[in-house]
């Protein structure tokens, strides 16, 4: 391969590189521009798309870089996302008087580290990656700087994740040393061979910085509280794409490079995911601010997403692509709600303030209803046909108690939902909310659409393409 | 006339679509729009109603398969599948035929929020005739399911005094029961490679696994149904829900149960369906048995009227279990006139609550005095409860009966004193509400029933007479669908 067709491939990476420093440039002179560089970040975010969807497909830099069905899926999915989280944040920080140019840059900079993540091919690039991805977050997370609160959650998505990305690290070294490649081709055939201790030592480090990096538990901990301290429109980006991406690398990893230890990891994930499911519906129950209850929300869905992998078929695959999307559209629009509400000023967090909402804001009102509803699993919501793939694939692969206890923590799980949908429609509420901005607004009731009823048109197409997107990995 | 099913199932969404453009162009909900909003619920239900019959006019009784099917391609393997039997065919009409006296029944008690209420029973008439009418497993739990919310809202936004915990009570325990059952339905589509509900009606499931994917269904089925001891849902729901929200529950909503064993449960687990009888037959004798006695103790209407809902519903499982053709045919029989009865006898409890706002029975006591037109109906539903011969309660009990004695004669000797048990509760209920003196003074100015209740009871009197003069109607209409239901049960378990 010759070093421009290298480079071919690495479309979408290349020009979000070049538009993030550019804009940057840009924003250094011109800090007001904030509407233009909004068009022009959402500008470079469709070309990268364009190239993502139709750009050349192969393997480029000596295996460390792919462009396949599943790069592309994810990385339009990603790129959308991104795009939507720009307007939702420039608005939210306008209001709070925070001109900072810097937002759309830094979003960028995340969609190309989270771009790198679904398209690494070795342990080098899927490092890179993911700490391109966190750096970015981490000062999103801070963003809103004179706000305690909001520092608090940056510094400890900081240094959790920095203990994360160090058992992500240590477990890549471990995996070097005993497989001798850092390649996810050559790992495979070591592994085939017999897979040593010594892997499967570095295996599960990496899987833990991982399940640190989709907040599955045991390694949770750190997201109710980034969750409740970040500015929600951040929020509303980093519990969907982010997680995406890291869900598609944990795949890639899993199935391209240790499919020969299917049966090791399958057990372990079977464990993080019914963990998650447990923790995010029980630990639910306790919360009443809504950001946290929606970060345990978060840490079951991951659970559920987690068990579709852990069937280790293309089935479960395709059912994870199929779950994360969904859930990524239900997550934003949900924080978009939170972002377009308050009262007097003040934001509405929590479960108690969203009382009468259905007679104030029925328009707000109907999409977190709709999320609420689509979080449960309940028909015909996008969140129930989400989770109709994984436990159809946990179910065809042999996991069906595994099944049945995911189903039955998403009884317990309801009872929150229920809650929220409780107060909005039953209780009276005091009244005096503000108007909603308009883009959070739109943002919201869009994705609620698409939760019902738009998504039972839009699965005819997520569902072969997500298939494709699976079959890129080889299982079968 | 393709398409029909699809038509009369999504009619109600038109009223909805009606009333939201009405709602949006007169920005207030001021007592003209609130009128119309009312209107033009009645009408929808009442063009549904008009489709139902269409429905059964066009319906060939002599064929025992599907009919007026709809198939299309969705995705993931799932089809957009509808279609109705003889036995299905009868729920659509009983839904459609409750909708409009529901919607009538609601016309003044319902004074908040009055449009929301009207969308919410208009959304849940769409749904539970999709679910009688899904040929698809996945397409039947979407319409099932979904059909949790808006009773979820009617109980919890027009309900009484403990609505919230009777609303979340009836969404979890449904729930949980449902959940198993859709475990159950993805290992039956992995297994059998396909969702299609005729199709798996004659699939051979392995018996080992028969078991378990019964146990799910009936998780599912027993909850809704409700069956004695997963029932204690259904007298919270009933006390707070609204009157219609009662007429609903009871007439409908709790047949998805009856209806789930009927299409699942018998023709395609038979071998855990026969394993299980037993286990029925005891839960369903010790429903009728145990809820009437239940029933005579209460010192609410409401509450008495659902515990003896909880005790029809034995001789329906009870019924449906016998797996021949007495059986079924009264098993369907039951729901349809317990529909039709329980009902009525709700829209009656509804009549005296309207009034004086409460439903202790202690209250109440010569009514007959003040209000012979209203004693008179109530007489004739408490009959119809009770199982009197000419009203449409006795076909259903004899024939369950006839039906379990043929399988098992003990079922069917313990079930014959829950025809006694009824009588004891139901009579002694009407004459402490109905006669005696008229010695509470809060009662001297009630007055009788007015034309609106007059013209919302006049279907139900018929319909209650009709069936029970001339049950063929129903058997007619279902003789060959069950016949194949009971062939291909008998033939699997090889009775």
């Amino acid at each position: 391969m010759t070093f421009s067709a290298d480079l071919a491939l690495a479309g979408p990476q290349l020009t979000l590189a070049i538009a993030a420093l550019v804009l940057l440039v840009f924003g250094a002179f011109a800090p007001r521009a904030t509407n233009l560089m909004t068009l022009g970040s959402i500008g470079a975010l469709a070309i990268a798309a364009y190239y993502a969807a139709f750009g050349t497909q192969g393997r480029g830099f000596a295996g460390g870089l792919v462009a396949d069905d599943a790069s592309a899926f994810s990385q339009v999915a990603i790129f959308i996302a991104s795009a939507i989280a720009i307007p939702l944040g420039q608005k939210w920080f306008a209001q709070r008087g925070i001109r900072n140019f810097e937002f759309p840059v830094l979003i960028l900079l995340a969609a190309l580290g989270m771009a790198m993540m679904v398209s690494a091919g070795d342990l080098i690039s899927l490092y890179i990656g993911v700490e391109l991805q966190s750096l970015a977050l981490y000062v999103l997370a801070a963003m809103h700087r004179d706000d305690a609160k909001a520092s608090e959650a940056g510094l400890k998505y900081f240094v959790l994740g920095a203990l994360s990305s160090g058992l992500l690290l240590y477990g890549a070294s471990l995996i070097y040393g005993f497989a001798g490649s850092t390649k996810f081709d050559d790992i495979a055939v070591a592994v085939q061979a017999g897979a040593g201790t010594g892997v499967l030592f570095g295996l599960v480090f990496l899987i833990c910085g991982l399940a640190f990096k989709v907040s599955a538990a045991p390694f949770h901990m750190w997201t109710p509280d980034v969750y409740e301290g970040a500015p929600t429109p951040v929020v509303a980006f980093f519990a969907g794409a982010p997680k995406l991406a890291a869900m598609v690398l944990f795949a890639r990893a899993l199935s391209e490079g240790f499919h020969g230890a299917s049966a090791q990891w399958s057990q372990v994930l079977v464990i993080i995911a019914l963990l998650s499911i447990g923790v995010g519906a029980f630990a639910g129950l306790a919360q009443s601010n809504l950001k946290r209850l929606w970060a345990y929300s978060s840490i079951a869905n991951v659970g559920y997403a987690v068990l579709g992998l852990a069937s280790g078929t293309a089935e479960g695959v395709q059912a994870m692509f199929v779950f994360m999307v969904l859930y990524m559209v239900d997550v934003t629009g949900f924080f978009a709600c939170l972002a377009a509400l308050s009262r007097s000023g003040k934001p509405m967090e929590t479960i108690e303030d969203m009382a009468g909402l259905m007679k104030e804001r029925p328009g707000i009102a109907l999409a977190m209803t709709a999320f609420a509803l689509s979080a449960l699993g309940l028909p015909p919501f996008s969140g129930f046909w989400a989770k109709f793939y994984v436990f159809k694939a946990a179910i065809d692969s042999g996991l069906g108690v595994a099944a049945v206890l995911g189903l039955v923590g998403s009884v317990v799980a309801a009872f929150y939902y229920l809650r929220l949908i409780k107060v909005m429609w039953f209780d009276g509420g005091v009244g005096g909310t503000d108007a909603p901005p308009a883009e959070a607004r739109t943002i919201a009731i869009a994705a609620a659409l698409f939760s019902f009823p738009l998504v039972l048109g839009a699965l005819v197409f997520i569902d072969p393409l997500a298939k494709a997107a699976a079959a890129a990995f080889g299982l079968v | 006339m393709t398409g029909l099913l699809s038509l009369i199932t999504f009619a109600p969404l038109i009223g909805v679509a009606a009333i939201l453009v009405l709602r949006f162009f007169a920005k207030t909900e001021d007592e003209k729009t609130v009128s119309a909003g009312k209107w033009i619920a009645f009408v929808t239900t009442l063009a549904t109603l008009a489709l139902a019959i269409l429905l059964v006019a066009e319906f060939d009784p002599a064929n025992p398969g599907f009919q007026f099917v709809e198939d299309a391609n969705w995705f993931a393997g799932i089809h957009y599948r509808m279609g109705v039997d003889g036995i299905s065919i009868l729920f659509v009409l009983l839904t459609a035929f409750l909708m409009p006296i529901c919607i009538a029944a609601s016309w003044k008690s319902i004074e908040t929020r009055v449009l929301e209420y009207m969308i919410a029973f208009l959304v849940l008439e769409a749904l539970v005739i999709g679910v009688f009418c899904a040929l698809d497993l996945v397409l039947f739990y979407v319409f099932f399911e979904f059909g949790l919310v808006p009773m979820f809202l009617i109980l919890g936004i027009w309900g009484g005094k403990r609505r919230v915990y009777a609303a979340f009570k009836f969404f979890l325990y449904t729930l949980l029961g449902s959940v198993l059952m859709l475990a159950a339905i993805l290992g039956m589509i992995g297994i059998a490679g396909t969702s299609s509900i005729p199709a798996l009606m004659v699939y051979k499931f392995d018996p080992a696994l028969q078991t378990w994917l019964w146990l799910a269904f009936f998780a599912s089925f027993a909850v809704k149904m409700p069956m004695w001891p997963v029932h204690t849902w259904l007298p919270d729901a009933h006390v707070e829900a609204p009157t219609a929200g009662s007429v609903i529950l009871a007439g409908i909503l709790l047949k998805m149960g009856g209806y789930g064993f009927l299409r699942f449960s018998l023709p395609m687990f038979p071998q855990a369906s026969e394993y299980f009888t037993p286990l029925v037959f005891a839960m369903s004798v010790i429903a009728i048995v145990y809820t009437s006695l239940v029933a005579f103790r209460q010192t609410d209407i409401k509450k008495l009227i659902a515990y003896s809902s909880v005790a029809h519903m034995g001789f329906v499982t009870m019924g449906i279990f016998s797996g021949n053709d007495a059986g079924v045919q009264g098993a369907i029989f039951q729901m349809l006139s317990h529909g039709v009865i329980s009902g009525a006898l709700f829209l009656c409890v509804g009549v005296v609550y309207d009034r004086m706002h409460t439903r202790e029975i202690a209250f109440y006591g010569g009514l007959v005095n003040r209000m012979p037109w209203y004693a008179a109906v109530f007489m004739l539903f408490t009959m119809g409860n009770v199982g009197l011969p000419g009203t449409s309660g006795f076909v259903g009990e004899i024939l369950t009966m006839t039906g379990a004695y043929g399988v098992s004669t003990w079922t069917a000797i313990f079930a014959t004193t829950g025809v006694i048990l009824s009588a004891v509760y139901a009579l002694s209920l009407y004459r402490r509400v109905i006669f005696g003196e008229l010695t509470n003074p809060a009662l001297a100015e009630i007055g009788d029933l007015d034309w609106r209740e007059v013209a919302i009871f006049a279907p139900l009197i018929a319909s209650t007479l009709y069936l029970g003069i001339y049950p063929a109607a129903v058997f007619d209409l279902t003789q060959a669908s069950v016949d194949n239901l009971v062939a291909l049960y008998s033939a699997a378990t090889g009775a």
